[in-house]
């Protein structure tokens, strides 16, 4: 066995192209779990802890207009709750701080969070909701997919194994998001139920993604539809109770949550409603104080 | 430039790596392959004071500094930490102290240790380690915290006998004793 910790991406890329197999170690706290219960067998390593500008992120401009957010892959929880970063992604760093505890939020990577792709992964539901990219390159050259795209169901994702996930584009929200989850405590707790919620005032839209209650974070776009249609946009009062609920009915219907040791589907259907009513409720709320 | 770290063992032999350990160059040797920093660190260079139990960073007993980050031992490989400066509980102990010298007197300690055993934050012990690594990093970077932040700061470390009650004590008691000396 050996690992293999490049400074350069080139050189990580070359390495990853002379040997595909290699096992990708970003943060560890998932691969290493694995390891130390004898679930992986340790094969070459390729670690990218020397890959520092993997770990910086800044702020361009979007072809269509407005601002994302680049992320490099190994830029970590910890990270994203810097102050200028949970600026600028607020709803990320809600995420990132209900992340493990802060031995794993300093450790964690965003690149790690999608990869694994696990179906409870906190960053992925504000990364849906975001319509965020995803950057893969290789030796043969860089894509970008559409996070949709990139999670294809629990633990399956469409990096290719020549492939490094090297960056995250994320567009910065034309309103205030929100990010709920539910756990059975507040720290160290993997997600039973999650949501991310933006309110975009000034395109009048609304985007809704739930985590923990399918394969990979549901969106409904008829949902969405429905609800900006019915929010009274003209105005900063609250939107009539019959909207936010038939939203959080909505919401949970598109949900495709199973029984599992965390929680019944049927409590995770219920909680997922809840949590999409508060979201959207409390998202309002401060886009109307805005 | 790639670092090629070899820890297959050729020959039986196991790996053969170096790790800088509390400020000192420690060579690794007879690791296994894929042996978490943690295994290594108590097992090949007899520094037992990051506690083992959980093998998947739940309870923090394993907390260690990596480049001065807050990390659990048992999430990081081993040969991925060559290159970094690790610092363990055995490396906090008071100027002069050797390794397990702590327990044995109030000067060898450092002041969130000494702390924890007269606010009775210690009882098993096994937890203390962790602990003492988490508020001397909390403390270096957030000098005066909040209690929301105290707890939201140790919310990686379980103890199951204190109720955690004295410990939050015990920081309290430093942050006001280091207060005091300023």
């Amino acid at each position: 066995m050996t690992v293999l910790a490049p400074d350069r991406l080139d050189d990580a890329l070359a390495a990853l192209a002379g040997d595909p197999a290699l096992t990708v170690l970003a943060g560890g706290t998932d691969l290493m779990v694995e390891v130390n219960y004898g679930r992986r067998r340790t094969e070459d390593v390729l670690s990218l802890r020397r890959l520092e500008r993997l770990r910086r992120w800044h702020v361009e401009p979007r072809p269509g207009g407005g601002d994302e957010v680049v992320l490099g892959a190994r830029v970590t929880y910890s990270d994203m709750l810097g102050a200028d970063l949970a600026r600028a992604l607020p709803a990320l760093a809600q995420a990132a701080r209900t992340v493990g505890s802060p031995q794993i939020r300093n450790t964690g990577t965003l690149g790690g969070n999608l990869v694994t792709g696990s179906p409870a992964g906190d960053t992925l539901p504000v990364l849906a909701a975001l319509d965020a990219t995803v950057e893969l390159a290789s030796a043969a050259g860089r894509r970008r997919l559409p996070v949709r795209d990139f999670l294809l169901g629990p633990k399956r994702t469409a990096r290719r194994p020549d492939e490094l996930v090297v960056a995250v584009r994320v567009p910065v929200a034309g309103g205030p998001p929100e990010f709920l989850k539910i756990g059975v405590r507040n720290a160290m707790v993997i997600s039973v139920a999650s949501c991310a919620l933006v309110v975009d005032r000034e395109r009048r839209a609304v985007a809704c993604a739930l985590g923990s209650v399918g394969p990979t974070p549901v969106r409904d776009h008829a949902a969405e539809l429905w609800v900006m249609t019915r929010l009274p946009w003209d105005g900063r009062h609250r939107p009539h109770p019959s909207v936010v609920e038939g939203f959080g009915r909505r919401m949970a219907a598109a949900s495709r949550p199973i029984d599992d040791h965390r929680a019944t589907a049927a409590y995770r259907r219920h909680a997922v409603g809840v949590l999409a009513r508060r979201a959207l409720e409390r998202a309002w709320d401060r886009s109307a104080a805005a | 430039m790639t670092l090629a770290i070899d820890g297959s063992g050729g020959g039986g032999a196991g790996a053969a790596y170096e790790l800088t350990v509390n400020g000192t160059a420690r060579r690794v040797e007879g690791a296994r392959p894929g042996d978490s920093l943690l295994h290594v660190l108590r097992d090949r260079l007899g520094l037992p004071g990051a506690k083992n139990a959980c093998e998947q960073g739940e309870c923090g007993s394993c907390s260690v500094l990596v480049d001065g980050v807050l990390v659990c031992a048992c999430l990081e490989l081993a040969e991925a930490a060559v290159g970094c400066d690790v610092t363990t509980v055995e490396g906090m102990a008071a100027p002069g102290a050797e390794p397990g010298d702590a327990a044995l007197g109030g000067d060898m300690l450092t002041d969130v240790q000494r702390a924890l055993v007269e606010a009775g934050g210690v009882q098993c012990g096994f937890c203390t380690p962790g602990f003492v690594v988490a508020v001397h990093d909390l403390l270096a970077r957030v000098p005066d915290p909040g209690p929301l932040e105290v707890r939201e700061a140790l919310a990686g470390n379980l103890c199951r006998c204190t109720g955690y009650g004295r410990i939050l004590a015990a920081v309290e008691r430093v942050v006001g004793e280091r207060a005091a000396a300023r």
